[in-house]
């Protein structure tokens, strides 16, 4: 419309048209994330969790490694066992909120990892193309041939257990997927004019990745990224489970569920508490994730 | 002065060059853009370890010279090199062979222009309006971001933006910060056409500029770049398939087909009396404005041959009603190019040695008209 009323080098309704709220790009998601109840919720029970994580040693009330054969398999609710105990008599509320601790490491850092690592290999392949990307790419594809739990559990396996190995095996596994979003991103948005005109425009190759590669290319990223935490603590507890991960008497949701399943019948309730820890804990993300992306695609 | 009377006074009237800025080396007479022999063949590949199996010629030793102040038209089928030779002047694409000199400067040669500098001083306006911006960038930084790559602050850099978008009829508190995809398509080319004048460049090309919009947008972004061409003192080269848009607008026409040029010379003189039997049947397939006036036959029949096994001699002898044995067995020459009234097109009926049965009589247009179509109501 205001094609029409644009004149011969005047904006024809300067005067009267208000000017619009200036908006930065942070500004804008932070704007829509405002009105995003779901989004704000999930993201306040993280909050919530990762504070009780790094709190664990003043909100816990007891040692979550003190064992105690009197108190056994308690149920939910005795005495001051708020959460009854696991099966050598240990407080579950303490060992949870410490398992916390675990947990959240194993998600967070292992898909932070894989993101900066994926994500730089994902955009280099895209952007350079030609036989850098096929080496990349080819590579990457070795990986996909593995199905990524089995592929978690064969890495882990063949370097031993342990935490750190277990971190290590999760960045490997999540690598692949994330550098293959970031290149098939990249290669789409290299191919578009608007970076054939900042190429006209003089700019060096690094601006051109960081002002109109990477703004585009982040997003899927990262909103992936956020989508793999939850599997991230899902494939950890599934290391800890099968004793790859983590090791006793840490404490660490997948392990606890792991020791625990064998007294299922005794305290199904409290057998239960890890799961349910590692449930919410990944519907959170899933749900913060898609609230983000929602909030950060400028085109909604 | 050679040219006849009748061309003087009409089309093509220059703009003057100021002589006073300051970036103008060669002056009035210097060219803008001498383009000499200029080559791109896209490799095909196939077979065994992607081996290169051919070649598509999209530009094919093309020659031509833009001068100060005008508007150069450039018209040709989909196909034709048109975009591949936008690209090619930009640099945006490596060239094969050829030389480019930009203001008398040869480019990319020692002592010569360097990229970045050619860059500042030409630029290109896209066809695609909603590619060709930033999804994820307030149409505001994208003009800005080219004065910031050369060095502009921030702040200055986002007051020539605003500058801009009022110069292209955009309310820049309105506009500025709003997203492409918050905008009309017209309202996105201005955009286009904006950033590209954010390096305050001495010549623009127009790749296909207005072909996306329609008619009456169009013809809003037409008017606004001849004001901007005048209030900036700039030399357009007007790529365009659209034939009535390219007689409005250029001082010069330059025909292009499979990759060649086949005609060039002023526009009033290529709207008139062509020379070229291709460029008579491109004319001769626009549509009159009078209903009555149809074309039931199409002029030219089939499609362009392909630019990867191009025909020998004449490439336009497969299509050409006039086509004969001398057509086939050698390529005609262009000529020699004098100065912007010359008239001159690569075909063996303009050259009176070339052995053709019409060589040097060229027919009447009328004659040449009813040899490629007659329309069905005469």
């Amino acid at each position: 419309m205001t094609d029409v009323t644009a004149g011969r080098g005047f904006a024809a309704s300067s005067n009267d048209a208000p000017a619009l709220k200036v908006r930065g790009y942070w500004r804008t998601v932070g704007y829509r994330l405002r009105y995003d109840h779901v989004t704000l919720f999930f993201a306040l029970v993280i909050v919530l969790i990762a504070l009780s994580a790094i709190f664990a040693p003043l909100l816990a009330p007891f040692d979550p490694l003190k064992t105690s054969m009197a108190y056994r398999l308690k149920p939910v609710g005795f005495r001051n066992f708020l959460l009854g105990t696991d099966e050598l008599g240990r407080d579950m509320f303490s060992r949870l909120i410490y398992g916390g601790r675990m947990s959240l490491l194993m998600g967070l850092t292992p898909v932070a990892l894989a993101t900066v690592i994926g994500g730089t290999l994902g955009v280099v392949a895209g952007f350079v193309g030609g036989g850098i990307n096929m080496l990349i790419m080819r590579t990457i594809d070795v990986f996909y041939a593995f199905p990524s739990v089995l592929l978690a559990v064969a890495i882990s396996g063949t370097m031993g257990g342990g935490m750190s190995n277990g971190l290590i095996a999760l960045t490997l596994v999540f690598i692949p997927p994330l550098c293959r979003i970031a290149e098939t991103a990249t290669t789409q948005v290299r191919g578009l004019d608007f970076v054939e005109a900042a190429r006209a425009s003089g700019a060096p190759t690094r601006s051109i990745i960081v002002h109109h590669v990477l703004g585009n290319v982040l997003a899927p990223v990262f909103i992936y990224a956020s989508s793999l935490i939850s599997v991230a603590i899902l494939l950890a507890a599934g290391l800890s489970f099968l004793g790859l991960g983590v090791e006793p008497p840490t404490p660490d949701w997948g392990l606890m569920l792991s020791t625990l399943r064998q007294a299922i019948y005794v305290q199904p309730y409290v057998c239960a508490l890890p799961g349910l820890a590692i449930f919410i804990t990944s519907l959170s993300f899933n749900l913060v994730s898609d609230g983000l992306r929602q909030a950060m695609d400028v085109r909604i | 002065m050679k040219a006849d009377a009748s061309v003087l006074r009409g089309r093509p009237k220059l703009d003057a060059v100021p002589p006073g800025d300051p970036r103008d080396r060669g002056g009035k007479i210097q060219p803008m853009l001498v383009v000499n022999g200029l080559r791109k063949y896209f490799p095909v590949r196939g077979g065994l370890f992607n081996r290169r199996t051919g070649s598509v010629r999209a530009v094919d030793d093309v020659s031509f010279v833009v001068l100060k102040g005008e508007t150069l038209g450039i018209v040709g089928e989909s196909g034709c090199g048109k975009s591949t030779l936008a690209r090619l002047l930009m640099h945006l694409i490596p060239k094969d062979a050829g030389e480019l000199i930009f203001d008398g400067e040869g480019v990319g040669e020692a002592h010569g222009l360097t990229l970045t500098e050619l860059r500042r001083s030409m630029q290109l306006v896209f066809q695609d309006s909603y590619s060709s911006l930033n999804p994820r960038l307030p149409v505001e930084d994208s003009i800005a971001y080219g004065p910031r790559v050369h060095g502009m602050s921030r702040a200055q850099a986002k007051e020539v933006a605003r500058e801009l978008l009022e110069k292209v009829g955009l309310n820049p508190g309105l506009f500025g910060s709003r997203y492409p995809h918050e905008l009309s398509g017209g309202q996105k080319q201005r955009v286009n056409v904006a950033r590209a004048l954010a390096l305050s460049p001495r010549m623009l090309i127009l790749d296909e500029a207005v072909s996306a919009l329609d008619k009456s947008i169009g013809a809003q972004v037409l008017n606004q770049l001849r004001y901007l061409k005048r209030h900036f003192n700039l030399t357009y080269v007007f790529i365009s398939h659209d034939l009535n848009v390219v007689q409005y607008l250029s001082d010069r026409v330059l025909v292009m087909y499979l990759g060649q040029v086949v005609e060039i010379g002023p526009v009033e003189a290529i709207y008139t009396r062509a020379k070229h039997p291709y460029t008579r049947a491109l004319l001769s397939s626009r549509l009159s404005m009078n209903p009555d006036d149809r074309i039931d036959e199409a002029p030219l029949a089939g499609d362009p041959p392909n630019p990867s096994n191009p025909p020998s001699g004449c490439r336009f002898r497969t299509r050409c009603p006039c086509a004969e044995d001398v057509c086939a067995a050698k390529m005609p020459t262009i000529g020699t190019w004098v100065d912007r009234f010359s008239h001159l097109a690569a075909c063996h009926m303009e050259d009176a040695t070339s052995g053709h049965s019409r060589a040097g009589r060229a027919p009447a247009a009328a004659a040449l008209d009813r040899a490629i179509a007659v329309p069905a109501n005469l």
